[in-house]
């Protein structure tokens, strides 16, 4: 069904209990409709979760079918726990991204926690096995005290859950900016890899199967958490601290027990069926299990193990406690269920029956007790509303001031806070474990040994991933920003000489009720569509994140991009951002000095603040840099590289100076304009002088200019006429200025 | 002459299939030891292996030690058998008494994750008996409670014992005397914070970790 939103609000009742939670009057009518009675307060309750914008995808539904999905080697698309692809030798990949955005603002450590618990969840529901999390984080400048604690928290919460669990976090990004002070983001990517002929969907099936409830006991915590949180922007004051509750505790080590066990029944054969308890809890698991399946479900609710006494039926149905799964099973297995389940020290509890009863979700108090509730389970997902919200106009552009036009006074410090080194954030995440990782993180794109999971060997091949964002970007212009994200994606893969697979996105967003926002959502769905056409890569999976905004302020348009990729052979280790003594550095694409959309022209001309029409990005012609430059790096030509994005060349050569420690003297730039633009489809490449004339014909060859910037080595670094530094001063500013800012914080307090 | 390894499993293990891809890529054989059978199933030698087993809830290690496996573990080194405790694995055999001294949170009292410089410190131990005196290996440490500590009395026996297996080059998580490892009295039961099965392919960074475990597969094949 389609719902208009209505202007003037006319009250059904006063003080109505759906509003309270987060239910529309017309919403409640629609549920009247459908079950041709006033729902009660049970019922109100589960539509309330399953209704929510989080779970719902209300507003974004209508937009998110422009984006293209199919490929042949695609075997699941968005719509399901996580999307799947064939990656040969009858293997098979899943990988998910999604946003705890909300719960970390409010609690840093136990929102990025069960943020990594879910992503989990999510992957391990289609049968396989977790080897790697990603995790772009975005948060307030570190000037700020609050930012710091949250970004503390969130690296703890991450460092704590994601290690013990046992699946390495092999990359992400750490991005400060005041866009994010009120309402920081997070964003977690799971990928798993299992036997591409085990793959598992979330849905019950014959009739007199029972639902099984797996791990954790249903508590209090994170009731109402996806409709209290996500689904809201934060004010400030005491109400903040009352949502506290609704943020969900995490343990890491019912998790580890859970995926054992749960993997261990799916080689078994054990289910028919398995679903993650994610946001809307049970509520959510039984109606889509019982609606993908076609068929009904009974829920008894005496069944379900509850840490305490006095919990209503309410809060069980919607409780988001972590670390639970429900399985459904045939009655004569589960003996052996129950064994497996034991053997991993997993609680596993019969909860409920697959019914026919024509669909209906019945949740009764126990065994032939009271009908508590009675919907058409279909009805709590399928016939949620979906919002055509009015689109605002678009912004009108933000010219780049006229003094960007001039040089700085000292390039050389605009250059240094261009770049800053986040091992500080990943040391304190295992990013080894499963003797997969090639590249980790700190490199363009994390590179994964791809062994069998049927055995356990090689195949010589390597998956590669990668997450970006750029907020500045799609500030400015959401549409061509995104694009340029998702260029930039693929050139980070091309860097490390793997082909893009497939995308997941995660978009991070504000208000939809804010028309400007909507307008951001359409523009940066299109924007992604557009760059996904082009560059031949099917979107398989995602997850939307609205009502980020605080104090009435929404967060710059935000999408987040996980790419996965193929390293075809995997021979050697990639090249990484490092320099050669006596090698050549080589600029590979068009050269560009367009300062339009970069950090240096928001910091010293916009007050913080995007300003510029961003640069022109030709798709096709990406697509040609994409691919010279992941044959360069695969053939071995390629001793160092970097791709030129954020923070621009002058990013690029701090990365490759502080990478190596050696320096390089660059000449024949276009001013500060070249050495801070940040132009797509360009990388710098340092090259043995050797090998610079194959590099160049190669270059020629694929119709992408190339230009010999200078020799490497020595220990400067000079770009002429704009920078000369030493190369252990750059080493120095680049390696201390994130532990540095958490330093002085220590000292200040 | 077979070189069988047994890998403990407690539940939040999480290096064990690690050390069997390691122990297998360098000929030996290496089987799985569930942490509820006091059943060595006849193995050479046991690796504890790293992760959080039982969730390191009380204290790292302090459940584990009472599991019915780790009776037959205390066996074999009473036996003489080669035992080798990595990270958790370490952390395991301190709390069980095979191994003095403990291990604390990290100086810094953050979680490490890193490649760092090993320098061999002795060669007489299972770990090490195929190393060069004093060379320097490329080994990753993954641990947030990982600083060694131990009495006064208990340092001096170690190092006039020289049972300071393996020591840090540059110090990463504030470990009494720069100790990484340190073996037994009767020098067969080793523990070290650092994970060799992490560097057994330059693929992967570094493949110093190859001659520790080529050492364990070596002593496993002479027998206890």
């Amino acid at each position: 069904m389609t719902a208009t939103v209505r202007t003037v609000e006319e009250p059904v009742e006063p003080e109505p209990l759906h509003r309270a939670l987060g239910l529309t009057d017309d919403e409640v009518l629609a549920i009247e409709a459908i079950l041709g009675r006033r729902p009660n307060g049970l019922e109100l309750a589960m539509y309330a979760v399953m209704w929510s914008e989080h779970c719902s995808y209300k507003s974004s539904r209508s937009h998110l079918r422009r984006l293209p999905t199919e490929a042949p080697h695609v075997l699941v698309g968005p719509g399901e726990n996580a999307g799947v692809v064939d990656v040969g030798d009858g293997i098979a990949a899943a990988i998910r991204i999604e946003s705890h955005n909300h719960p970390s603002a409010i609690e840093p450590y136990q929102g990025a926690a069960t943020g990594v618990g879910g992503i989990l969840r999510d992957i391990f529901t289609m049968g396989a096995r977790p080897i790697a999390l990603m995790d772009p984080l975005r948060v307030g400048p570190l000037s700020d005290d609050r930012s710091r604690w949250i970004l503390e928290g969130i690296v703890s919460g991450v460092s704590g859950y994601g290690n013990a669990v046992g699946v390495p976090t092999v990359g992400g990004e750490v991005v400060c900016d005041d866009t994010y002070t009120g309402n920081p983001l997070v964003n977690v990517l799971c990928l798993g890899i299992l036997p591409a002929e085990r793959l598992v969907l979330g849905r019950a099936s014959g009739v007199g199967n029972l639902a099984v409830l797996l791990g954790n006991a249903t508590g209090r915590d994170g009731i109402g958490g996806a409709s209290v949180l996500a689904s809201a922007g934060f004010g400030e004051g005491p109400e903040e601290q009352a949502k506290r509750p609704s943020v969900q505790v995490g343990d890491p080590f019912e998790e580890k027990r859970l995926i054992e066990a749960c993997l261990a029944l799916l080689d078994a054969r054990l289910v028919v069926g398995i679903q993650d308890l994610g946001a809307a809890g049970l509520s959510g698991a039984t109606s889509e299990t019982a609606s993908r399946g076609g068929v009904g479900m009974d829920v008894y609710v005496d069944r379900i193990p509850q840490r305490e006494a006095g919990m209503e039926p309410f809060e069980v149905m919607t409780s988001e406690s972590q670390e639970r799964m429900l399985a459904i099973v045939e009655p004569e297995d589960l003996d052996e269920v129950l064994a497996i389940c034991a053997r991993w020290e997993v609680r596993a509890h019969v909860i409920g029956t697959v019914t026919g009863e024509g669909g209906r979700l019945r949740v009764y108090d126990r065994l032939d007790g009271e009908v508590l509730a009675d919907v058409p389970a279909a009805s709590l997902h399928d016939d949620a509303p979906r919002y055509d919200r009015p689109l605002a106009e678009r912004p009108a552009p933000v010219p780049l001031p006229a003094g960007a036009a001039t040089a700085p006074a000292d390039c050389g410090a605009d250059l240094l806070g261009s770049a800053m080194d986040t091992s500080w954030v990943w040391r304190q995440y295992d990013h080894q474990l499963f003797l997969n990782t090639v590249a980790g993180p700190g490199a363009q794109a994390a590179v994964l040994k791809l062994k069998d999971p049927r055995t356990g060997l090689a195949t010589g091949r390597a998956l590669a991933l990668t997450t970006d964002g750029n907020h500045r970007w799609c500030a400015l212009d959401a549409r061509a920003g995104t694009a340029m994200v998702v260029a930039e994606s693929a050139l980070n893969l091309a860097c490390v000489g793997a082909r893009p697979l497939a995308l997941v996105n995660c978009l991070n967003f504000g208000n939809p009720e804010h028309p400007e926002v909507m307008r951001q959502l359409s523009d940066a769905i299109d924007g992604m569509g557009d760059a996904c056409r082009a560059l031949g890569v099917p979107v398989v999976g995602g997850n939307v994140s609205l009502y980020n905004e605080s104090r009435g302020s929404d967060i710059d348009p935000t999408p987040v991009v996980g790419l996965l990729g193929m390293v075809d052979r995997l021979e050697r280790r990639p090249p990484g951002a490092t320099l050669l003594e006596g090698g050549r550095l080589l600029h590979v694409g068009r050269r560009s000095a367009d300062l339009g959309g970069s950090r240096w022209a928001a910091a010293t001309h916009g007050g913080g603040r995007p300003v510029g029409a961003l640069p022109a990005l030709d798709l096709a012609d990406h697509r040609s840099v994409c691919d010279l430059v992941r044959d360069l790096v695969a053939d071995g030509l390629v001793a160092g590289i970097s791709d030129v994005a954020d923070g621009g060349i002058a990013a690029a050569l701090v990365e490759l100076v502080a990478g190596s420690g050696v320096g390089v003297s660059v000449t024949g730039l276009d001013g500060h304009g070249e050495l801070f633009g940040e132009a797509a489809g360009r990388v710098l490449a340092c090259v043995d002088a050797g090998r610079v004339a194959e590099v160049e014909g190669r270059c020629r060859a694929a119709g992408v200019p190339v230009a010999d910037l200078g020799p490497t080595g020595g220990d400067r670094l000079v770009v002429d006429g704009l920078v000369d530094l030493d190369v252990a001063a750059v080493t120095f500013a680049w390696r201390r200025a994130l532990p540095a800012a958490f330093a002085t914080a220590a000292v200040s307090h | 002459m077979t070189r069988r390894v047994g890998v403990v499993v407690f539940p939040g293990s999480n290096c064990e299939h690690d050390v069997v891809e390691a122990i297998r890529s360098l000929g030996g054989e290496a089987e799985l030891l569930w942490h509820d059978e006091a059943d060595l199933r006849g193995v050479d030698a046991v690796v504890v292996p790293g992760g959080f087993a039982h969730g390191d809830y009380l204290r790292p290690g302090a459940i584990a030690r009472f599991s019915p496996v780790m009776t037959a573990v205390a066996e074999l080194a009473a036996s003489g058998g080669p035992v080798v405790g990595i990270c958790n694995g370490f952390q395991v055999l301190t709390e069980a008494g095979l191994l003095p001294g403990a291990l604390q949170k990290n100086a810094g009292l953050k979680f490490v994750c890193a490649t760092v410089g090993l320098e061999v410190a002795s060669t007489r131990s299972p770990l090490t008996s195929s190393c060069e005196p004093g060379a320097v290996l490329q080994v990753p440490v993954n641990h947030f409670e990982g600083s060694y500590t131990c009495d006064g009395r208990t340092l001096d026996a170690l190092r006039a014992d020289d049972r300071v297996v393996l020591r840090y080059v540059e110090n990463p998580n504030g470990s009494l005397d720069d100790i990484a490892g340190i073996c037994s009295e009767g020098r067969n039961v080793v523990g070290l914070m650092p994970h060799p099965e992490r560097a057994i392919d330059p693929l992967l960074g570094s493949a110093d970790g190859v001659p520790l475990l080529r050492s364990l597969l070596e002593t496993a094949a002479v027998g206890a």
